[in-house]
């Protein structure tokens, strides 16, 4: 007997917003998230294209010890979850006397690093550092950090799975949710937004260039995309068993229905039709659903010629009938890399609770594989029952979650 | 740097980053429980007392630290040293 996975809890910070309602509104608007950051030239960058994303003031709601230990983008997740949390009603009295974990998805923490071994060789000291910098500067700085602000005693680790790590720690939270391991999970995605974070990323030549203009570089599916544009913050969403939710009279936002996955088995940054295919049809398998279900696909499209080439085939060859409403929301947010599969999860629920698909902005001309897509060039109004989303990494890992209304 | 000009410092510092209460700081209050110090955040006073007055703190030098007279006069020897060197 397997156990129905539900969303009870959203929460978000990003280049589109501090909170689900400017985010529901900037997607609704189709507003760019999208600028500059000068010092990234200064830097020797390709490109300062870059998301631009809020940073949180935690003094006064974070004590001194819960504070130093936050990286850069623990310190987004710690104020996504925090909304999550809130509007999930779960608080901290009850979060101590219940079994709560946490799989979030997150791949570095560039500038804790990068900083802690400047001050190493310039200082030749390593107490010098500080007691906070070994919190912030560990993979799991997320997971370690959020499991002790918030008093956690479930599971707890953290997913690194390049850019599908949201999408996989949605994945894995709802396996243990539906087969009864655990009841409340805290899942999601962060990503640090900062020059540390993406040198080497700029310098596969992977980021568009399209400077003069930021808000119309990120063009996923468009024939004239040069590349992809860094971005990042966190998102948070907080997976239960539907037994449980109804027992909290928790509000209950949508459903978990299906997770496929699969490896490519092939380039290390190529992508590859066949394995995305491999996990569209697992995902659509383990929901039990057909693809004439689908309302709505958020591709994971980032707008690098090769990545949305195959992605559009991919989605042509198992969506070719049914032809589904298809928007990449990262035409206004850039790649939110670690974070992306999560947030894309939250933008989506917004559209299914608000019945509209957001645009994929900066869509003007198909190429050969994107004209056979059934692509939102503007904001749609459209009910979403059931939406799948895509997320797919270095090193060929793919990820595709089904998500479904709750009527 | 005078010694009345070294606890300004210190007691500025302690309110701010170590977000002790002014009114708690009192010479002969015990520092370790004032601030509520754990063993991470020795660490941290290290790193404060380096960046406010250059020099660097042995751990040993804490056990003989209780009060915050202690820590003063610690602070004002070592950087009446430091000067004279």
């Amino acid at each position: 007997m397997h156990n129905r996975v539900v969303i009870t809890g959203l929460g978000i910070w990003s280049c589109l917003g501090t909170s689900l309602d400017e985010v529901t509104k900037s997607l609704k608007d189709g507003k760019s998230g999208i600028g500059m950051d000068m010092e990234r030239k200064e830097w020797g960058y390709r490109s300062g294209l870059t998301g631009i994303v809020a940073k949180p003031e935690l003094k006064g709601i974070l004590d001194r010890r819960a504070r130093i230990g936050l990286s850069e983008e623990a310190e987004y997740a710690y104020m996504a979850t925090l909304e999550a949390m809130k509007n999930a009603k779960m608080d901290m009295s009850w979060v101590e006397k219940n079994e709560v974990g946490i799989l979030y998805g997150n791949d570095s923490s560039a500038k804790a690093v990068s900083e802690a071994i400047d001050t190493i060789r310039i200082k030749k000291d390593t107490t010098l550092l500080g007691s906070g910098s070994i919190f912030q500067s560990m993979n799991c700085t997320v997971t370690m950090n959020l499991s002790t602000i918030f008093k956690l005693k479930g599971i707890n680790f953290t997913i690194s799975a390049a850019c599908a790590s949201g999408s996989h720690s949605i994945g894995l939270g709802y396996l243990m949710i539906k087969w009864g391991l655990q009841k409340h999970i805290i899942c999601g995605g962060a990503q640090e937004v900062n020059p540390f974070a993406f040198g080497s990323f700029d310098g596969l030549s992977a980021f568009s260039i399209r400077e003069n203009d930021p808000t119309k570089a990120s063009r996923p599916f468009d024939k004239d995309r040069d590349g992809l544009i860094p971005s990042g913050g966190a998102a948070t969403l907080i997976l239960e068993s539907y037994e449980s939710a109804m027992e909290r009279g928790a509000p209950i936002l949508a459903e978990v229905v299906g997770y496929g996955f699969s490896s490519n088995g092939e380039h290390i940054s190529n992508s590859n039709v066949d394995g995305q295919v491999r996990s569209l049809r697992m995902a659509l398998n383990d929901a039990g659903l057909t693809d004439k279900d689908i309302d709505y696909i958020n591709a994971h499209a980032t707008s690098t010629p090769g990545g949305d080439l195959a992605e559009a085939t991919a989605i042509d060859t198992v969506f070719g009938d049914s032809k589904p409403l298809v928007s990449s929301t990262k035409s206004m947010t850039g790649h939110e890399c670690w974070m992306a599969g999560a947030s894309e999860i939250v933008y989506s629920i917004l559209m299914m609770q608000n019945n509209f698909v957001a645009p994929n902005i900066n869509f003007e001309n198909p190429d050969e594989a994107s004209a056979k897509l059934n692509i939102a060039k503007t904001t749609t109004e459209k009910n979403i029952d059931v939406f799948l989303s895509n997320s797919f990494g270095f090193g060929g890992t793919n990820s595709s979650l089904i998500i479904k209304k709750i009527k | 740097m005078t010694q009345a000009e070294i606890i300004e410092r210190i007691n500025a510092f302690l309110v701010d980053e170590f977000e002790v209460d002014a009114e708690k700081i009192a010479p002969d209050a015990n520092l370790r429980e004032t601030l509520g110090l754990d063993s991470l955040d020795y660490v941290d006073l290290v790193v404060i007392i380096e960046s406010n007055f250059g020099f660097k703190v042995v751990a040993e030098d804490f056990i003989n630290i209780s009060t915050f007279q202690n820590f003063y006069d610690y602070v004002g020897r070592k950087v009446a040293e430091k000067a004279t060197v």
